[in-house]
């Protein structure tokens, strides 16, 4: 790979995708330019701010830091791959129902974090939520309502 | 999107062998690529040098962890994930559980690597501390063999290491600890994400109420991870009852050289660095008979 592009395979929210990118572009805009997926978000690019948080095979991780190189072959799940058929998952609607969003910019982010957590521990404490969620800053808000978000869907108060 | 991707090339070995094969032949020219969690910053805000890449990620004999009878050892590719959770890493080296809690938090815990931790070479990185009070060996390997170091003897100088261009950081081995106190504690700004201002581990083995084996490591004090040689020699030997604090705290002094940059001051990494240790030998003189 000789300073050109690779064919990447991924599966992207289930759907089968190939696209020709550079080896070390980020998977962030992999997604957000090449398989037109802008809902992963860039905050900081630096790892910091959890805004870029998809979920690669199973783990969270910061899109920004992973060349795509290493995504050769994933199974990658965006906010877009959270909604069925138009109607929001229960964990968006719990976010949607405790006003767990304000500008909203950190919320994709927050959202794929959230459902990792959920993932690993179906029922998490404030303490387990807040760990789970300490890689996403929001710039707006508290994080009171999107601790309450995550126990809302926990606690299966917004069940789809 | 961030600018141009710089021009570059990657190539993923298949095998340990193809890879050193590769850094052999061109010594210098490949630099290896773990998780990404340290390069990619610097690489996509173009100010990484590097244009050529070893891209490690199908080296899954390097994402072993080996308990045996007589400690543990890491391939290089094991995350701090993998480390949180291992149950040996749980029940014999709790300050490692913690190094991995405390660097940054869950999405670079799954990307980010111990080899990686280490062969940046940060002195802020938080798994070495631990690994320096646990007297852990790195296995450096090249296309001619392996060669095994004592992981304080690793770090030279400011991001240097002994590490030969051709050669890659493959193993990491920690003898299991006799039962004994173990101590680690960060100090950032705040819990997650944030990378360290000091860092502190220790391990301590008791016996008969006196402090029998100590190692000391620190972090974001030097311009390497350091192991605070001047304050075992002033704890060996004594008793619990009797540990000589303000004479550990004027050693500790004596070992490190910390500095002002963008994260804090020399005087508070003094003064802090100073409180943690005797935080961690107050610790130590109530635990019941040196075990926590």
């Amino acid at each position: 790979m000789n300073g050109d592009r690779m064919r990447l395979d991924v599966t992207v929210n289930g759907q089968a995708r190939s696209v020709q990118v550079l080896p070390m572009a980020r998977l962030l805009d992999v997604l957000r330019e090449e398989l037109e997926l802008p809902g992963t978000k860039e905050g900081c690019g630096e790892g910091e701010c959890g805004a870029c948080s998809v979920i690669m095979d199973g783990k969270l991780v910061n899109s920004c830091l992973v060349p795509a190189v290493q995504a050769q072959g994933a199974e990658l799940l965006t906010i877009e791959g959270l909604a069925r058929d138009g109607e929001l998952s229960g964990l968006q609607r719990a976010f949607v129902a405790c006003n767990g969003a304000q500008c909203g910019f950190c919320t994709p982010g927050m959202v794929l974090a959230s459902v990792d957590l959920l993932r690993r521990c179906a029922h998490p404490t404030e303490a387990e939520i807040r760990e789970g969620l300490a890689g996403n800053i929001c710039r707006c808000t508290g994080y009171v309502k999107i601790v309450d978000a995550v126990q809302a869907a926990a606690a299966g108060r917004e069940r789809p | 999107m961030r600018g141009n991707v710089p021009d570059c090339t990657v190539k993923v070995p298949g095998s340990l062998a193809e890879a050193l094969e590769t850094l052999a032949q061109e010594p210098g020219r490949w630099r290896p690529l773990a998780g990404g969690t340290d390069l990619m910053v610097p690489f996509a805000a173009g100010r990484l040098a590097d244009t050529h890449f070893l891209s490690l990620q199908r080296l899954d004999a390097l994402r072993a962890i080996e308990p045996d009878d007589e400690g543990i050892t890491f391939g290089a590719l094991v995350t701090y994930t993998d480390l949180r959770r291992h149950p040996y890493v749980q029940r014999h080296l709790p300050n490692l559980v913690q190094s991995a809690k405390v660097t940054g938090a869950v999405a670079i815990q799954n990307r980010g690597t111990l080899g990686g931790n280490l062969v940046n070479g940060s002195p802020a990185a938080d798994t070495p501390p631990s690994l320096l009070a646990y007297g852990a060996q790195v296995e450096l390997t090249g296309s001619g063999g392996a060669r095994w170091v004592p992981y304080e003897a690793f770090h030279t100088g400011y991001k240097q290491t002994v590490l030969a261009p051709e050669e890659l950081l493959t193993r990491i081995r920690v003898a299991q600890p006799a039962a004994g106190f173990h101590f680690f504690r960060k100090v950032g700004t705040r819990a997650a994400q944030a990378v360290s201002k000091v860092c502190l581990a220790l391990y301590a083995r008791i016996e008969d109420g006196v402090v029998r084996e100590c190692r000391v490591g620190l972090g974001s004090v030097a311009p390497v991870p350091l192991r605070a040689r001047s304050v075992e020699a002033a704890i060996l030997g004594r008793p619990l009852d009797a540990l000589p604090l303000a004479e550990a705290r004027a050693a500790l002094m004596a070992d490190i050289s910390p500095i002002d940059d963008i994260r804090s001051t020399a005087r508070y990494r003094r003064i802090v660095a100073g409180n943690v240790l005797v935080q961690a030998l107050n610790e130590l003189a109530t635990s019941l008979n040196g075990c926590s």
